[in-house]
């Protein structure tokens, strides 16, 4: 059956096109749909007159300017720290022992979901967290929890902090890709031996080729940064919160009328993400033009050693604060009873496990169910449009590459809710398919993107060959192209089971209330204050991508045993 | 190309010293890669390393130039005149280095890439435009200063990498089969471009190749690697 259906049903050549139809729809139309109410128009609340009240409605509002405020800045300074960051620790320590240690921690820091880490960080810093713990009563003399607000900090330091705990391993993992294809060692060989030093040379011969390559992921990044919900409802300041939190409460508010307000500030969140990535590329431009003109001026060295220990110690207490958030949801978890300012449990227990372990087994069922789902549905399309690629003989161009980071370009709250007026229209609300399908558009490119590069570079010769010895291109298909691709294939699947775990506005839109995960759980219970059933999901969030990881790693090197050349490193 | 130009600065003649290799040798897991090497490069010499490929020759310039990867090992000592530079980071040995590849940085004008070799003492920008200039004038590429390296000929290409790694100054030129990419013709040419700078320079220089043509076109002296792992 399988045979047939690559050649017969899904013609081949037609999959790019089905593949963007399954994501971009979805967005485009959930766009559309989100914008008309913004304009009074939502036949479902008896509104069909195009008025601009909402909006009205919307700049009159008291917390909005407030909540513009914050929101560009916590966005814009995520991005830009973790940015830095990165670039500058590649660019002092490529090479080195500490870059190799590092580059090991990244896949399970991103493994885990931003939420996770997210309310781990809130019970490592906050006034009764645990580093306040460590250091009281004998250093601070506290005999109760300091009455400062470090959580929801009015100017959004610890929703910073938190983002950029995940966003410089992304920018890192994206900087080693574009490594491989830039002639990094020998550009800096080149400098080397002209005399410059480590970070200049780094800076002036190789970031310019690494940049280009790492520009759509920047502006994804700048986008989430300016629209996150999920971390923001844990970390983000309150009073008011950033835009995407504050159009979220309206969409939920029991007030229907509301609706059309949470439309107009979905809209004005896509107009804040556009000018921002907009305004990213015009100071690029300048940027780029003034460290152009530099590198002719032959100055060899640029604070080499500031950045080798600044990059470094930035490093160093991202991974500090990395482990103590786990450790501190493995510690919460297993408590009993935990009195400030004790360093650790008075009582140990599996209460927090056991009590719920009815919840926790459906919302993690629940969350394997769609993350499996969506995954092996993205490989099938994504395998299908490479393998199409393949066989035509070209590569989709840069323009592919855009549509690919659309979804994640768009804000959540921008699009999400129009689908689920469609959904409501088209009558899969609330149902699987309507989950897994929302899923979809976050797992594609994330899948996409990881398995692209491997697959595109897989020797042809192995394939033709098989067809030389007389095996049909299906045959040659599954049993050579795909067993050779095994390890990224199982890798690329860890990455989309991770996202799609991760996931907390779209299960929350298409599931309409009904579908919890162990995401929707943990941060819907992260407000409550009961830290051990908080600790109890935000773990099991972190776990099941984790194990898929481990399982994506440890498979090949089975499979492959007896196989020299296909083992990992 | 006939211009017998080479745009030297007088100041490198002054303090030009010889390049001598005491006992180096490169080892990579305890296994020997090539060496032990003594040998003792004059200025304005050419001393030519011979070998198959694979015999360790670029590792051992990769060695000399301090380039080479941290799990390869060195010893002995590289000496510029009386001083071991063996210690020091490749961009404080002055020893510039020609690969097979030109290695132009392909985000840079060929203008930019001669003024990256540039000094920065020089901080004038009419006099580094001057220099780099003077120097593609010299080299029969007149007028080139704002192209693109892609839209060169590889032979173009190949000269203006001499030409940013001398207007850096160094000391010592290292030849990693700088050759061996361009056809024959064009070859014998560039050949000659570049062994008429390194007398003018006075630069002693170290030339791995496996092509007898360009060992004996140097006229110096001629050593012969063999292939260890055999």
């Amino acid at each position: 059956m399988f045979r047939a259906l690559p050649s017969k049903v899904f013609r081949l050549r037609y999959m790019p096109a089905i593949t963007l139809l399954v994501f971009l729809t979805p967005v485009g139309a959930g766009l559309i749909s989100s914008v008309l109410p913004a304009f009074g128009y939502l036949p479902v609340l008896g509104r069909s007159d195009f008025s601009g009240e909402a909006w009205g409605q919307l700049l009159h509002h008291p917390a909005i300017p407030a909540s513009i405020f914050t929101t560009i800045t916590t966005g814009f300074a995520a991005t830009i720290i973790s940015l830095g960051l990165a670039l500058f620790f590649v660019a002092a320590w490529y090479g080195s022992p500490s870059y190799k240690k590092t580059r090991k921690m990244l896949a399970p820091v991103l493994a885990i979901p931003h939420s996770a880490l997210a309310i781990g960080l809130a019970f490592l810093i906050a006034p009764s967290g645990w580093i306040v713990r460590a250091i009281t009563p004998w250093a601070t003399g506290w005999d109760r929890p300091p009455d400062v607000a470090i959580i929801h900090d009015p100017y959004g330091l610890t929703l910073i902090l938190g983002l950029v705990i995940k966003e410089t391993p992304y920018f890192l993992l994206m900087i080693l890709a574009a490594l491989d294809q830039t002639q990094a060692e020998k550009r800096l060989t080149v400098a080397r031996t002209l005399g410059y030093k480590p970070i200049s040379a780094w800076i002036k011969a190789v970031q310019p080729a690494i940049y280009k390559q790492i520009r759509l992921p920047i502006f994804a990044v700048l986008a989430f940064s300016l629209s996150v919900v999920d971390v923001s409802l844990i970390l983000g300041p309150s009073a008011p919160p950033p835009l995407s939190v504050l159009v979220l409460r309206w969409f939920n508010d029991p007030d229907l009328s509301y609706r059309f307000m949470a439309s107009a500030g979905a809209m004005l969140q896509l107009m804040i993400v556009i000018a921002a990535i907009s305004l990213w590329f015009v100071v690029e431009v300048g940027v780029s033009r003034i460290f152009r003109s530099r590198s002719s001026m032959g100055k060899r060295h640029f604070f080499e050693t500031e950045i080798k220990l600044a990059s470094k110690a930035g490093i160093n207490f991202l991974v500090m604060l990395f482990s103590g958030s786990l450790l501190v949801l493995v510690t919460w978890s297993f408590t009993w009873r935990w009195r400030f300012p004790d360093f650790l449990p008075s009582v140990w227990s599996f209460h927090s496990w056991q009590n719920n372990l009815h919840n926790l087994a459906e919302s993690a069922g629940t969350t394997i169910a769609v993350g499996l789902a969506g995954s092996i549905i993205a490989i099938i399309l994504v395998v299908a449009c490479l393998e199409n690629e393949k066989q035509r003989g070209k590569n989709a161009g840069s323009g592919a590459l855009w549509l690919v980071y659309l979804p994640l370009m768009i804000p959540q709250v921008s699009f999400l809710f129009g689908v689920q007026v469609i959904s409501i229209k088209a009558n899969i609300d609330s149902s699987w398919i309507s989950v897994i399908w929302t899923h979809l558009l976050f797992v594609l490119p994330y899948v996409f993107l990881s398995l692209s590069d491997p697959y595109r570079s897989q020797d042809n010769r192995f394939f033709n060959l098989a067809l030389t010895l007389g095996s049909t291109p299906s045959r040659a298909f599954w049993r050579i192209r795909l067993p050779l691709l095994l390890r990224p294939l199982l890798f690329a699947f860890a990455v989309g089971f991770a996202v799609s775990v991760a996931q907390y506005l779209p299960t929350l839109f298409a599931g309409g209330g009904r579908f919890a995960t162990v995401t929707t759980e943990a941060v819907n219970l992260s407000a409550s204050g009961n830290r051990r059933i908080v600790a109890v999901y935000a773990l099991l969030q972190a776990i099941l991508p984790l194990i898929v990881f481990a399982a994506a790693m440890r498979i090949p090197n089975f499979v492959f045993r007896n196989r020299q050349a296909l083992k990992g490193s | 190309m006939t211009n017998t130009n080479t745009f030297h600065q007088p100041e490198n003649s002054v303090t030009a010293s010889a390049l001598h290799l005491q006992d180096v040798c490169v080892s990579v897991e305890n296994t020997k890669l090539a060496g032990p090497i003594n040998l003792t490069v004059a200025p304005g010499e050419i001393f030519t390393i011979m070998g198959p490929s694979g015999c360790g020759k670029s590792s051992l310039l990769a060695a000399i130039s301090g380039t080479l990867s941290t799990n390869f090992k060195v010893s002995g000592d590289i000496f510029l005149g009386s001083q071991s530079i063996t210690a020091l980071p490749p961009e404080d040995r002055h020893i510039g280095m020609l690969f097979q590849d030109d290695l132009l940085f392909p985000h840079l004008s060929v203008g930019e890439n001669l003024k990256f070799g540039i000094p920065a003492a020089i901080k004038n920008r009419n006099e580094r435009d001057a220099l780099a200039e003077k120097a593609l004038d010299d080299a029969g590429l007149p007028g080139y200063m704002s192209r693109d390296p892609a839209t060169l000929s590889g032979g173009q290409r190949a000269r203006v990498a001499v030409l940013r790694t001398l207007l850096s100054r160094p000391c010592v030129l290292l030849l990693d089969e700088p050759f061996s990419k361009l056809d024959v013709e064009l070859r014998d040419k560039f050949r000659q471009f570049v062994f008429r700078h390194v007398k003018a320079h006075h630069l002693p220089t170290l030339l791995v190749t496996h092509d007898p043509d360009d060992a004996s076109a140097t006229g110096g002296e001629i050593i012969q690697m063999a292939n260890t792992f055999t």
